[in-house]
């Protein structure tokens, strides 16, 4: 019977991939996933409206989806199609996230304000325990309309410090001005927002372009002309500059033969160029319908559109319809949450490994931990397709790749030492690392453009790669040593043997850290050597690295010299994490140098947090080894 | 060898030795790291790791006291520390080659950084387009120079370096008919029109201002705090008396915010005094043909900065162009010109010029090092699977 659980394990494990893999469609009437799909130009690159409403949600509100007060939720395309095309709705939707206590005051909120309430006693009741929010901490455009212009000066204000000498308000205050403006650049985008019917006023616009156009000229010579008709068009005319200056999407194909990026238009330009071409841009023409369709919500219309215009872009840019359409089942996959769930299975059950059916369970973990992996390989394996680039290129993606750089090692570990260490040891950290990438990624989209500095595919494949496997294999020598002290202190199942494979392990891996950490650090020399012109510079990033290559000295050393034994070598492993997370994180909140490409202040809590994590453990490990609930086993074989 | 002797190579050649230094270079980079935010990387370095000391001054007062080793001390200490464990412990054998190789290139790094830190020089070239240049500028140094303008096909000229002016030494030159004498001197100041102060300036917050010859009497000094921020550069001032033969000639304020030489006539020649950014002629000039600034449609992120330039060399064996952006410098005869910084708009470019005799080194080093841990950690890869398979 325990023979068949790996098995049991293994396929609920391979079903709820595939159902992430194909999940279902949402249930409307209206072609939500035709209009997903549709490209877009925005912030350098092409891709699907999918990760536009996606991506603006997590900025705006860090998170997908869109809870109504009704109790009701929107989809990621739901909201993106009411900021595109019904104002009035949208700007009802709790949006805006602000938790700043000084922002809040700002926009008028006051303790009876936020207070939420349930109308079940038992959400009562979970909110008072902390599991539900007691609090609001989302806000409509509606609710934060009057307070714009004090936002907007207090955002000014701020705006002229240097980012690391802001306070918290500051940043908050700042960063709730962006997000509005975002908000405001996504609502400009296709349509213009206010209580105008577009598409009658693109369809007149054709009618009468050559006369219009002629009553202009006429007028602006001082000759007769047709007053109404004039007006009419100097009004169109603004309406589409305004869209032009304010949108931030640029969704209109280029209309000649030629088919380049650069080419794509904000619909405000396209329409201003009409004016040249007398003939109304039919894309834009096509998302104002669209618009209507949404706005009188009749679905027939509106999927006709999606049809006719889908089939149109088909023909003409086959590829970039292929990568928005790859790109959209790839956001809906979520890969990276699938294993972070898998992971999390996987740490649980390799953990009760130690304590009930060893053999069966450790293999359930080891083969789930596989599955997880091969899921997080294909997530970074997509993204590398849709960007073109090596799989790290920022903060994000090194997240993600120290997470499969640890796993891997994990499922190497496990498969030498079959004692579910390897699998407890990956769960964890693949857990922990998908995370962290999920905070990385409330700051918007993932797969940004590189900066001119760092465009150099080489060495984003060699350096970036090889110190991101380092930083990989340094923590992965402090999670085992975490492993070892909690086994042995807390448990009675840390044995001689457990005990012997571990240090070995943790060896093994310092060594392996030390040749990566160390190889990668001198790359990115002769990178900088290359490209700015010195070897070494000193610069934050240089040094962290440079620290992650000493300490591994250090611990090498440390244990050849006979100055540390097991004890030791895995508390020094262990503060391995630390100066792992300053190189990782620390360096770039510090907001100087070259490298200071990821600049975050929010995560310094986090990063203060996990440091002092690390020091109590260390602090454990100093418990003496008769008091260990390990202390017999220890002893003997 | 006798007690003492065998003391100290023991003490030296000992691994705890190295497992302190290491520390204490952890310590270093570490806290030279945190103190960047207020000196800038290159005040850190200055401190910090071209240093054997790093100095803090006693609270209340201006004198230096030492406080922690600085990057010499530990560096040179890890170097007596290898050398000694080579000749006093190791023995080579095969086994621990790849070691020896990471140890030697550790020794090829350190005396690398250090023969770079002496020997890099590195100057910037601004570029405005179509204009040709035939010298680079120091990054930081400032020099003031007497030209003398009589020679119809050449300018002699003189050149004092910022250190003298600074000590106010006063220079005495063969080719100059009088001395240069520096009256005073400000690391970093602004200066502007006295007739047009910037609002909130005051004129009696002015620095004395004792010239009487060129623009200097219309000028009013401002002098401002050193700056040690990596992007602005200190502009010093100088008041600089010329004392010929018959005594004091004027006095004349300089600095390299006045763009264009003073000029003045002493005993029918025709001179003229600046203080400008150090310059380094070339035997060769760079022309900036045409520079380009790509940012990614619909984004401020910029995809490519370029800089299409023609170097012809003055003794006219070289003529050719070269596009120089990000990742992709232009090496010509020992310097390496990288694209740095641009102003599409005002349609400038600055290159940086680097020239290091020494940057081969580093990349000796990294093969060494490479070889040397492959070796090792090939190696115990080979034990480990060689005990697991007798195990099994």
């Amino acid at each position: 019977m325990k023979r068949i659980i790996p098995f049991i394990v293994l396929a609920l494990g391979l079903i709820f991939v595939l159902r992430s893999v194909f999940p279902s469609p949402t249930e409307s009437d209206f072609d939500l996933e035709g209009f997903s799909r549709l490209p877009v130009l925005a912030n350098g690159r092409i891709k699907p409206f999918d990760t536009v409403g996606r991506t603006s949600l997590l900025t705006l509100q860090s998170r997908q989806a869109v809870y109504l007060e009704d109790g009701s939720k929107l989809t990621p395309n739901e909201w993106l199609l009411d900021a595109l095309f019904r104002s009035e709705k949208v700007n009802t939707y709790r949006t805006f996230k602000v938790e700043n206590l000084e922002v809040l005051d700002l926009i008028g909120q006051t303790d009876e304000t936020l207070k939420r309430d349930y109308d079940s006693t038992v959400a009562r009741f979970m909110a008072v325990l902390g599991f539900l929010p007691s609090r609001h901490s989302r806000f409509s455009f509606d609710q934060l309309e009057a307070y714009l212009a004090e936002i907007d000066r207090q955002a000014g204000l701020a705006g002229e410090l240097e980012a690391a000498q802001r306070s918290p308000f500051q940043r908050a205050v700042l960063k709730l001005r962006n997000n509005l403006v975002l908000y405001q650049q996504v609502k400009h985008s296709l349509v213009l927002p206010e209580d105008v019917d577009f598409l009658t006023l693109l369809q007149e616009l054709q009618e009468n372009y050559g006369p219009g156009i002629a009553a202009v000229r006429a007028r602006s010579q001082g000759e007769d002309h047709d007053e109404e008709l004039a007006a009419q068009m100097l009004e169109a005319g603004q309406i589409f500059l305004r869209m032009d200056n304010l949108a931030n999407l640029i969704p209109l194909p280029p209309l000649g033969e030629d088919t380049s990026d650069h080419l794509w238009q904000k619909t405000g330009r396209g329409l201003l160029e009409s004016f040249q071409t007398g003939m109304v841009n039919p894309y834009a023409m096509a998302y104002a319908g669209l618009g209507q369709a949404w706005k009188n919500q009749s679905p027939e219309q509106f999927n006709t559109i999606v049809e006719l215009y889908t089939a149109q872009l088909d023909k003409k840019f086959t590829a970039q319809m292929n990568k928005s359409e790859a790109e959209r089942k790839f956001n809906a996959a979520a890969p990276f949450y699938t294993s972070l769930l898998i992971y999390v299975f996987a740490f649980l059950i390799a953990f009760a490994s130690w304590l009930i059916w060893p053999a069966p369970l450790q293999k359930s973990a080891y083969w789930l931990l596989i599955l997880a992996w091969v899921a997080t390989t294909t997530g970074i394996a997509t993204r590398m397709w849709l960007e073109g680039r090596p799989p790290v290129t920022n903060l994000y993606s090194s997240a993600l790749f120290v997470g499969w750089g640890c796993v891997g090692l994990c499922i190497i570990l496990e498969k030498l030492f079959p004692n579910g260490i390897g699998s407890t040891a990956g769960g964890l950290t693949g857990f922990a690392t998908m995370v962290i990438a999920h905070q990385l990624s409330l700051t918007g989209d993932t797969l940004e453009m590189m900066r001119a500095v760092l465009d150099s595919n080489f060495w984003l494949a060699t350096h970036v790669i090889i110190i991101t496997i380092g930083y990989s294999a340094t923590f992965l020598s402090g999670f085992l040593a975490v492993i070892y002290f909690f086994r042995g202190i807390f448990t009675k199942s840390l044995d001689k043997a457990t005990a012997k494979s571990l240090e070995r392990m943790v060896y093994g891996i310092v060594c392996f850290a030390t040749l990566f950490s160390l190889v990668g650090t001198i790359l990115g020399g002769i990178w900088a050597d290359q490209s700015w012109g010195r070897f070494w510079g000193w610069d934050p990033k240089e040094n962290g690295a440079l620290l992650i290559v000493i300490w591994n000295a250090i611990i090498l050393h440390a244990r050849w010299g006979g100055l540390a034994r097991t004890r030791g070598i895995m508390a020094l492993a262990i503060f391995g994490n630390i100066v792992t997370s300053w190189s990782w994180f620390g360096t770039n909140m510090l907001g100087v140098g070259l490298h200071s490409y990821g600049f975050m202040d929010e995560a310094f809590t986090a990063l203060v947090a996990f440091v002092a994590a690390n020091l109590l453990i260390i602090a454990l490990a100093y418990v003496p080894a008769n008091k260990w609930r390990s202390a017999e086993q220890l002893k003997t074989a | 060898m006798n007690d003492l002797t065998k003391d100290f190579v023991d003490f030296f050649s000992s691994l705890r030795l190295t497992v302190v230094l290491l520390a204490l270079s952890m310590v270093l980079v570490f806290v030279a790291t945190l103190a960047q935010v207020e000196l800038g990387i290159y005040g850190v370095q200055e401190k910090f790791f071209r240093s054997f000391f790093v100095l803090t001054n006693f609270p209340g007062s201006q004198v230096p006291i030492p406080v922690f080793p600085g990057g010499y001390l530990v560096g040179g200490f890890l170097m007596i520390n290898l050398l000694a464990a080579h000749f006093a412990r190791f023995k080579f054998t095969w086994k621990k080659a790849g070691i020896h190789f990471t140890h030697i290139g550790l020794i090829v790094l350190l005396v690398g950084e250090l023969a770079i830190g002496i020997l890099q020089e590195d100057f910037s070239l601004r570029l405005g387009e179509g204009e040709s240049r035939g010298y680079s500028e120091s990054f930081r140094r400032n020099e003031i120079v007497v030209i003398d303008k009589s020679q119809p096909d050449f300018d002699e000229v003189v050149s004092i370096p910022e250190s003298m002016i600074a000590n106010l030494e006063p220079v005495q030159n063969g080719k100059l008919p009088f001395r240069v004498v520096p009256r005073g001197y400000y690391p970093n100041a602004n200066i502007g029109m006295l007739n047009s102060l910037p609002e909130g300036v005051d004129a009696s917050t002015l620095a004395p201002n004792p010239s009487s010859q060129g623009i200097g009497p219309r000028l009013g000094i401002s002098p401002l705090p050193i700056s040690y921020h990596d992007e602005e550069r200190n502009l010093p001032t100088a008041l600089v008396d010329l004392v010929g033969a018959e005594g004091s000639i004027g006095t004349w304020l300089v600095s390299p915010m006045l763009v264009a030489p003073q000029s003045f006539t002493y005993e029918g020649k025709e001179w003229q005094i600046a203080f400008r950014f150090e310059r380094e002629y070339k035997p060769f000039t760079v022309e900036l043909k045409e520079l380009k600034h790509d940012i990614y449609p619909g984004s401020n992120i910029p995809k490519n900065f370029s800089s299409l330039v023609q170097v012809r060399a003055n003794d006219g064996s070289e003529d050719r162009e070269s596009l120089i952006y990000m990742n992709h410098p232009l090496r010509y005869q020992g310097y390496t010109f990288y694209q740095y910084q641009m102003d599409s708009a005002n349609g400038f470019s600055v290159l940086q010029v680097v020239r290091n005799p020494g940057r081969a080194l580093p990349y000796i080093a990294c093969v060494l090092m490479t070889i040397g841990l492959l070796w090792q950690f090939i190696a115990h890869l080979g034990k480990f699977a060689n005990r697991r398979s007798s195990k099994a």
